[in-house]
């Protein structure tokens, strides 16, 4: 076989700074409010293998049988190998509704499948349903703190994102409904609220069903949309379940998104959206500009997995899993973190959101931490506004049980030679004794200005 | 020519480097080189000299690869390397030896004291932080004595925000300084050889001033290149850059910072190895000069392959 030359990695060659400049005069405005920041860029040290990384959100696929993927691509192959190659509907097959219908079902919900679209990840539920109804200034509100992942989404189609406090029990509603009274004063209308209201990213928190019920009627008596993001819902370790916001408004004035990523696999790249008809139908020629349809080749393959009928015990798995890190997480920070420090303490979900003292700033904490091999996502990350400075957001579902203890025992170290150093410098004692009881569901949210 | 390309490390400026390293490969191919891509790990010594380059164009910025450690393992192996030497680049590094260097070469730079964090553990140095506070005034500005970008960097308006802004210092480095804040326009003059090249001016266009970061967003910052300077500014100016350059010892190139205040240019620090990325400043001042960046690359090669750079 003739030889063939080895690819080189290097993107094409290209020119000067005035190229750069010739560029940045086509740049859309909106390109302009996407920022990168020196802090991306410690992100991206996080990668290196020797690190522990608390930053990801990312699930456990090892836990996922190698015998099963084979089986099911194998029957893909020798089955459908035509079909399973070709473009599919913009929808999605009627065939991976039945799946997100029954992943639905499990939290009682039970939407008309022409209601839902199947996306490419939750992620792009997110950046169609901004698609569909942003226009440039237009205001949403989220939570504070939200997603780190919805705030590139929202910037880049130029919203003006106003965010609501949260505590224990999720998003302030009555906070909200201030706001959206001085809104409507302004003469201003949200275009939507987003909400993780169960186990948030990046909080852990989970709305209560007063809230809940609140929000939902909140949202009919004015006519707003709320965008429910459920990725985690399934997966609780403890408590009650929560009726999804879907369920209590019936799909009205809620749109739904949900995703396999934390149930299966994100790597599959399947997610959907259930909205309203005609905000159902502007989605779906959303859609069809962005990327035609869905992968056809991964939505046979959860078709072929859910026909399996052991998905729910997969989920099970992961629970039990996922229960015991959330578990170890919370026992190495009591064992690990300061006194003044305070966490979430999550009933499912991914992550612990944790604050620290006031004069720790979780940005410089992490190049510290880097230099110890551990990594979190700094707080900052998941505002619009700079706050959120003395905050992390720990993942737990990502890593082993003796990689969490060791990571927060890293990250405890770092905390702790930050707490001396302030001792030191203010003269004021510093609380040496980690805490020794259970510690207090106290959410650790503060608002801008106010003092520590 | 075989030109290995150092890049990457472990250092906080990863992300940095990594694009400034695919860039000068790109220009390096171009210029019709054989280039050889290493991201800095431990198998560096053993590439090296398995792989016997020409020439190490070394492209890493922050700990590691800009403060001499790398720079003298290539003196070890005999190997030429771009930029400034090993000591000179401990030197620029170390914010406090090059200011140290910067006054004992009769050049203005702003009124500092420096810590390690012993002084504040062990010894009290928090008692003496009152009187220094009173000499230096507010606001003043907190920095890692040892670090790149605006990592660390901390405006304090007070005596209250002082140990906070010291606690973001020594996140970076074991040793951080306080300096009088200097008030005027913010200056780069990239040094290529012995040339000072045409003079860049960071100015903010939004947001904060006494935020760093601001500084180093695209869309937040413009760079004027030229800057506009008075000859008589102008000559001021790269007058203390060369000086600065000279009294670091530097050869190759490297980017001296500096305030231009009422009173004249205030010298803050030399980046030993400046960013090449598509945005960094010293190809911009290059280009400003006439130089494309396989020209600028060029000259840094030939540069590193003098004589009287060894």
């Amino acid at each position: 076989m003739a030889e063939v030359p080895e690819p080189t990695h290097r993107r094409r060659s290209h020119a000067g700074t005035r190229d750069l400049e010739r560029y940045a005069g086509l740049f859309a405005e909106r390109t302009g409010v996407m920022r990168s920041s020196a802090m991306r860029d410690l992100m991206a040290i996080t990668a290196r293998p020797e690190v522990i990384s608390l930053a990801g959100g990312l699930p456990d696929t090892s836990t996922f049988p190698p015998q099963s993927f084979a089986a099911q691509m194998t029957r893909i192959a020798q089955e459908s190998a035509a079909k399973a190659l070709q473009y599919g509907p913009t929808e999605g097959f009627e065939e991976t509704k039945d799946c997100i219908l029954e992943v639905m079902g499990a939290e009682g919900m039970l939407p008309d499948p022409d209601d839902i679209i199947v996306t490419t990840g939750g992620q792009q539920a997110i950046d169609l349903v901004c698609k569909t109804l942003i226009d440039p200034g237009d205001v949403v509100i989220c939570e504070a703190p939200t997603y780190p992942g919805a705030i590139p989404t929202l910037c880049s189609y130029q919203a003006d994102v106003v965010q609501v406090e949260c505590d224990e029990d999720g998003m302030q509603v009555e906070v909200l409904e201030q706001l959206l009274a001085d809104l409507r004063a302004e003469g201003r209308r949200p275009k939507f609220i987003y909400s993780v209201p169960s186990f948030q990213n990046p909080a852990g928190v989970t709305m209560s069903l007063e809230r809940r019920r609140r929000l939902v009627e909140l949202a009919r008596a004015q006519e707003l949309l709320v965008v429910e993001d459920n990725p985690y819902g399934l997966l609780r370790y403890g408590g009650e379940p929560m009726p999804p916001l879907y369920q209590l408004d019936g799909g009205d004035f809620v749109i739904y998104l949900g995703t396999f990523s934390k149930i299966l696999s994100p790597g599959i790249r399947l997610g959907w959206a259930v909205a309203p008809p005609p905000v159902m139908e502007k989605i779906v020629l959303g859609k069809q500009a962005a990327d035609l349809c869905t992968s056809t080749l991964t939505q046979y393959f959860v078709r072929e997995y859910f026909a399996e009928r052991r998905w729910q015990r997969y989920v099970d798995d992961l629970v039990e899993i996922y229960r015991r890190r959330r578990d170890t997480m919370l026992e190495s920070l009591r064992d690990n973190f300061p006194a003044e420090a305070t966490w979430t303490e999550p009933e499912g979900g991914l992550f612990i959101w944790a604050t620290l003292p006031d004069y720790i700033d979780t940005s410089d904490l992490l190049a510290k931490a880097l230099r110890a091999d551990v990594a979190f996502v700094p707080g900052q990350a998941a505002y619009v506004d700079g706050r959120g400075s003395h905050s992390m957001r720990l993942n737990f579902s990502g890593v082993n049980e003796d990689e969490i203890r060791e990571g927060v025992r890293r990250i405890g170290k770092v905390i702790a030679e930050q707490v001396e150093l302030y001792g030191a410098l203010t003269g004021e004692q510093p609380l040496p004794e980690p805490r020794q009881e259970t510690a207090p569901n106290v959410l650790p949210f503060r608002k801008a200005g106010e003092a520590g | 020519m075989k030109v290995a390309v150092l890049k990457g490390g472990r250092s906080l400026e990863r992300g940095v480097s990594l694009r400034s390293g695919a860039r000068v490969e790109d220009a390096l191919e171009r210029l019709g080189h054989e280039v050889l891509p290493i991201d800095v790990g431990p198998d560096l010594v053993k590439r090296l000299v398995g792989e016997q380059p020409d020439l190490a164009f070394v492209a890493m910025h922050g700990v590691g690869g800009e403060d001499g450690t790398v720079q003298e393992l290539l003196e070890i192996l005999g190997i030429p390397f771009t930029g400034p030497s090993a000591a000179a680049c401990a030197r620029c590094m170390d914010k406090v030896q090059a200011k140290d260097a910067i006054e004992d070469a009769g050049l203005p730079t702003p009124h500092w004291f420096a810590f390690n964090q012993t002084a504040f553990r062990e010894f009290g140095a928090a008692d003496a932080l009152g009187r220094l506070e009173e000499t230096l005034g507010f606001p003043l500005v907190v920095k890692p004595s040892r670090g790149g970008s605006s990592l660390g960097v901390r405006f304090a308006r007070s005596a209250g925000e002082v140990p906070q802004a010291l606690v973001s210092a020594f996140s970076y480095d074991d040793r951080v300084l306080l300096e009088r804040f200097v008030d005027g326009r913010e200056l780069a003059v990239s040094i290529l050889g012995d040339e000072p090249l045409p003079v860049v001016e960071a100015i903010l266009l939004e947001g904060d001033r006494y935020d760093f970061e601001a500084r180093y967003e695209i869309g937040r910052t413009r760079f004027d290149v030229p800057a506009d300077l008075t000859a008589e500014e102008h000559r001021a100016v790269t007058e203390a850059a060369l000086g600065t350059y000279r009294a670091l010892g530097c050869t190759g190139f490297a980017r001296i910072d500096l305030i231009l205040g009422e009173d004249g240019p205030w010298l803050l620090e030399a980046n030993a190895i400046p960013g090449l990325t598509d945005t960094s400043l010293l190809p911009q001042a290059a280009e400003a000069a006439g130089l494309s960046f396989e020209q600028l690359v060029e000259r840094i090669l030939d540069l590193a392959l003098e004589p009287a750079a060894a």
